[in-house]
């Protein structure tokens, strides 16, 4: 499998939500993706851009396309934010620190292949997830 | 500041989303409807979604109150429009959006708020 280009585009404010669906959308699109799919993808990377806005504070998303047997999108969410204390309750649905439907982590990870995620107290937290066409 | 347009038609608010909002307009939208129902004395407000090309649970949950605070001030609502692959989507994120009236067009929509303010008569109905 070849990682064929990536970008990063920051996640600091509200606007910044819509410019990664905005791009995820295009990205998609570009790489064949059926519209469902394409809607899938975008709706996970909109929760998790703005879990990295509220709870991290702000950071970055990269996106990569995938090449090799099969095509796919990568994207990878950072931030420098608090981190998560407890991974596995913040997978539950309906569990929020904060005002939200507690729908953001759990449901993206059901839209996506593949959903990895690493949080550190004190440090931050990145989430990756992979969607193959 | 950018606004979502919310048209007035007889007894009725109607409201087409045409742009990708972002959580802050997305809540105004929220608060705008809900003064307008309250000043117009509308009895439904009809949300037009055809546009949109997601929802996620943010807008989900905007849809959700917008629902509920028109119950209060004695109005329904219905969204209607929502594309397939929005409800597919929406769906297998988790969100059931109960409490939201929905239709598969405009037409259906208004037909639908027509019948429930005549079936509900004056004002007046009880909370249930």
């Amino acid at each position: 499998m070849a990682v064929v280009s990536t970008e990063s585009l920051p996640i600091k404010s509200e606007p910044d939500v819509v410019t990664v669906r905005r791009r995820v959308r295009e990205v998609t699109a570009q790489l064949g993706f059926g519209l469902v799919d394409q809607t899938k993808v975008v709706t996970a990377a909109s929760e998790l851009a703005r879990n990295t806005m509220i709870y991290g504070g702000g950071g970055v998303m990269s996106v990569e396309t995938l090449n090799g047997p099969r095509t796919g999108i990568r994207l990878t969410f950072e931030d420098n934010g608090p981190g998560i204390a407890d991974v596995e309750m913040a997978l539950r649905d309906g569990f929020t620190t904060g005002s939200g439907l507690g729908l953001g982590l759990g449901g993206s990870k059901r839209l996506v292949n593949d959903f990895q995620i690493l949080s550190r107290v004190g440090q931050g937290t990145r989430v990756t997830i992979t969607r193959w066409k | 500041m950018e606004k979502i347009p919310i048209l007035k038609m007889g007894e009725f608010l109607l409201v087409t989303i045409q742009v990708d909002m972002h959580d802050r307009l997305a809540m105004s939208l929220q608060d705008d409807l809900t003064r307008l129902i309250s000043e117009t004395e509308a009895r439904g407000v009809l949300i037009d979604i055809s546009s949109l090309e997601i929802v996620d649970s943010f807008i989900g949950r905007m849809f959700g109150n917008i629902a509920a605070m028109s119950r209060v001030l004695d109005a329904e609502t219905v969204v209607v429009g929502m594309q397939p692959a929005v409800a597919i989507t929406l769906v297998e994120l988790g969100l059931s959006l109960s409490g939201v009236r929905s239709a598969l067009n405009v037409d259906a929509g208004m037909e639908l708020l027509r019948a429930s303010v005549n079936g509900k008569g004056t004002h007046g109905r009880s909370l249930d």
